[in-house]
């Protein structure tokens, strides 16, 4: 398990600086919610989920939403390492002409389910899947990411509701829970703590952990997983744009990409030398 | 004469044994929608969300992204409205597979008012990329409708009234998706209508005709996409068309005919609806009166636009 965590790990700084070189070359996109949820995402595309990116439609894959859209760098990074397109096309990020749209697109990126991006509808969504899935007697489980900012949205205690009625114990949210939003600290915005209290209160299995250990978030998406009855949700505590000093805990960050001065810093920082 | 909604509630279950892909949601209502039919047979496959929109329009989609049929239902002011953007970014956008009907469209909602009164929903529907919009005349076309709906792959609204109206196809009637019917054969003008306002139209054709004055009727089930080769027709044959619809004059019918015409064979034009404004409460047939929403209206357009043709 040791080897696992560190391989993940090891897997995570990668796809960081896949996102920093990305959004570098794109001069276009979110820095900050991308690197503050790629250790989630690392942890679902190679590690948890079943998928299978020579099938992407494949019917027994688990199904994943990134309801917090605007982190799409960090989808993409992790279906490009995947092997679900190739890696050049992130260079095309936010292009005319390109796969890759700003927010994901389920019509045009191999591997993207449902499009998200205008936040608090993907749990909708993921619940929905949830749903079917279960109506179908599979087994497959539902992941979907979540910003904190984005909880400010009515639609996705809506779903929180319906989720917990409908016992929905194959979905699981992963909150990231980063503390900012474009404006500033979430608490100053609107505050939405406690997210955990507020997901229990709606009938939901929680699990805090810290969103950047690797050995905490398998462990509690094997909690998940095992918790029958409920839904869960995986409340991770995080930092915007971990992983380069420039960044972290910054909202400025929110939708500002790294610039040429800022690129090799940033890289240095992640431990990157090419 | 039979309701549009009781016409869905009795398709869906009817079509709920034949396809168990499809899945019905509503949002409290569903005694009112007539979803609850479907729900009695088909208990497993019925979600009630409670009196939350925007959840059931996202949690249709996620549905549909799992290989299901949805059909959800709640009246037209909720669905178009406060769902409207969960339609346009997680059903229109990615094309999803849901069947968005909406009841109690229109004035005749009665008493409940203008809060509950949808006078727009069809142009808000109109105007999002990838949306089917359809709008039945009657109990048979609604069926038709309904099954066409379940058809066809990819997202579609259709709007249904509460009251009985009157019918006007008969047993059978064949609907499909984009095809307009010509219900009542004329050559001084045309009535391109839709929903309750064919039959309204082919009372007015009817007496009309004792006055000398041929009008056709020409029903678009389908407002979405609009059928562009009979509305041309229509404005080539008899030079004069009065659209009419239980709905804004503003982007509905008489709008998508209007800019379609426009831009091919400018024609006169009157547009038969409600004038840009909201909905009052009434009895329902009250409030067709005060919109004039009636086959006297229809009289009166059609004698007018014929004269000045001349």
């Amino acid at each position: 398990m040791k080897e696992k965590i560190a391989d993940l790990e090891e897997k995570a700084r990668r796809l960081r600086v896949a996102i920093v070189k990305t959004l570098h070359k794109s001069q276009s996109g979110h820095t900050g919610g991308s690197l503050s949820a790629i250790d989630m995402v690392c942890a679902l595309y190679f590690h948890k989920m079943r998928h299978n990116p020579a099938d992407p439609a494949w019917e027994g894959r688990d199904r994943f939403v990134l309801s917090k859209g605007h982190a799409a760098p960090a989808l993409y990074v992790a279906l490009a390492e995947c092997g679900y397109f190739p890696a050049e096309d992130l260079m095309m990020l936010r292009r005319l002409g390109s796969h890759l749209q700003g927010h994901p697109d389920s019509k045009g990126t191999p591997g993207v389910d449902v499009c998200t991006g205008s936040l608090g509808q993907g749990l909708s969504m993921a619940n929905g899947m949830a749903l079917g899935l279960k109506l179908d007697g599979k087994e497959n489980r539902v992941y979907a990411v979540l910003g904190d900012g984005e909880l400010q949205e009515g639609q996705v205690w809506e779903a929180a509701m319906a989720a917990a009625h409908y016992k929905s114990d194959n979905l699981c949210a992963l909150i990231d829970s980063n503390g900012l939003q474009i404006d500033g600290d979430v608490s100053k915005v609107m505050n939405v703590s406690s997210i955990s209290d507020k997901f229990r209160a709606f009938g939901w299995n929680v699990i805090d952990i810290d969103g950047h250990d690797m050995g905490q978030i398998i462990a509690a998406l094997d909690q998940a997983e095992a918790h029958k009855g409920a839904p869960t949700a995986i409340v991770a505590k995080t930092v915007k744009g971990k992983g380069v000093h420039l960044f972290e805990n910054k909202a400025s960050y929110h939708g500002v990409t790294p610039n040429d001065d800022e690129l090799p810093e940033a890289l240095r920082c992640l431990g990157c030398c090419d | 004469m039979i309701a549009t909604r009781d016409a869905y509630g009795e398709a869906l279950a009817e079509l709920g044994g034949e396809n168990d892909k499809i899945v019905a949601l509503d949002a409290d209502l569903s005694g009112s929608t007539k979803t609850a039919v479907f729900a009695k047979k088909f208990p497993n496959r019925f979600f009630n969300m409670g009196i939350a929109e925007a959840n059931m329009v996202g949690t249709a989609a996620g549905l549909a992204a799992v290989g299901k049929i949805p059909f959800l239902s709640t009246f037209a002011i909720f669905a178009a409205g406060r769902g409207w953007e969960q339609i346009r970014q997680s059903v229109a956008y990615p094309k999803a597979n849901v069947k968005i009907v909406a009841t109690h469209g229109g004035v005749t909602v009665g008493e409940d008012g203008g809060s509950h009164q949808s006078v727009e929903d069809v142009a808000i529907m109109r105007a999002i990329p990838n949306m089917t919009v359809i709008v039945p005349a009657d109990g048979e076309e609604t069926k038709g409708a309904i099954r066409a709906a379940a058809a066809y792959k990819g997202p579609v609204y259709v709007r249904l009234g509460r009251n009985k109206v009157p019918s006007v196809f008969p047993a059978g009637h064949k609907f499909e998706i984009g095809k307009g019917v010509v219900v009542v054969p004329g050559t001084d003008l045309t009535f391109i209508t839709t929903g309750l306002m064919t039959a309204a139209a082919v009372t007015a054709a009817e007496k009309l005709k004792a006055e000398g004055i041929s009008a056709r009727v020409l029903h678009i089930g389908t407002v979405k996409p609009l059928d562009k080769e009979l509305v041309l027709q229509a404005a080539q044959e008899t030079g004069a068309i009065v659209t009419a619809e239980e709905h804004s004059v503003v982007g509905g019918l008489g709008g998508a005919v209007a800019e379609f015409l426009g831009e091919t064979c400018p024609t006169l034009m009157k547009r038969v609806g409600i004038h840009d404004r909201f909905g009052t409460s009434g009895k329902s047939d009250e409030l067709l009166k005060y919109f004039g929403l009636n086959a006297e209206t229809l009289i009166e357009e059609a004698r007018e636009i014929v004269s000045r043709k001349k």
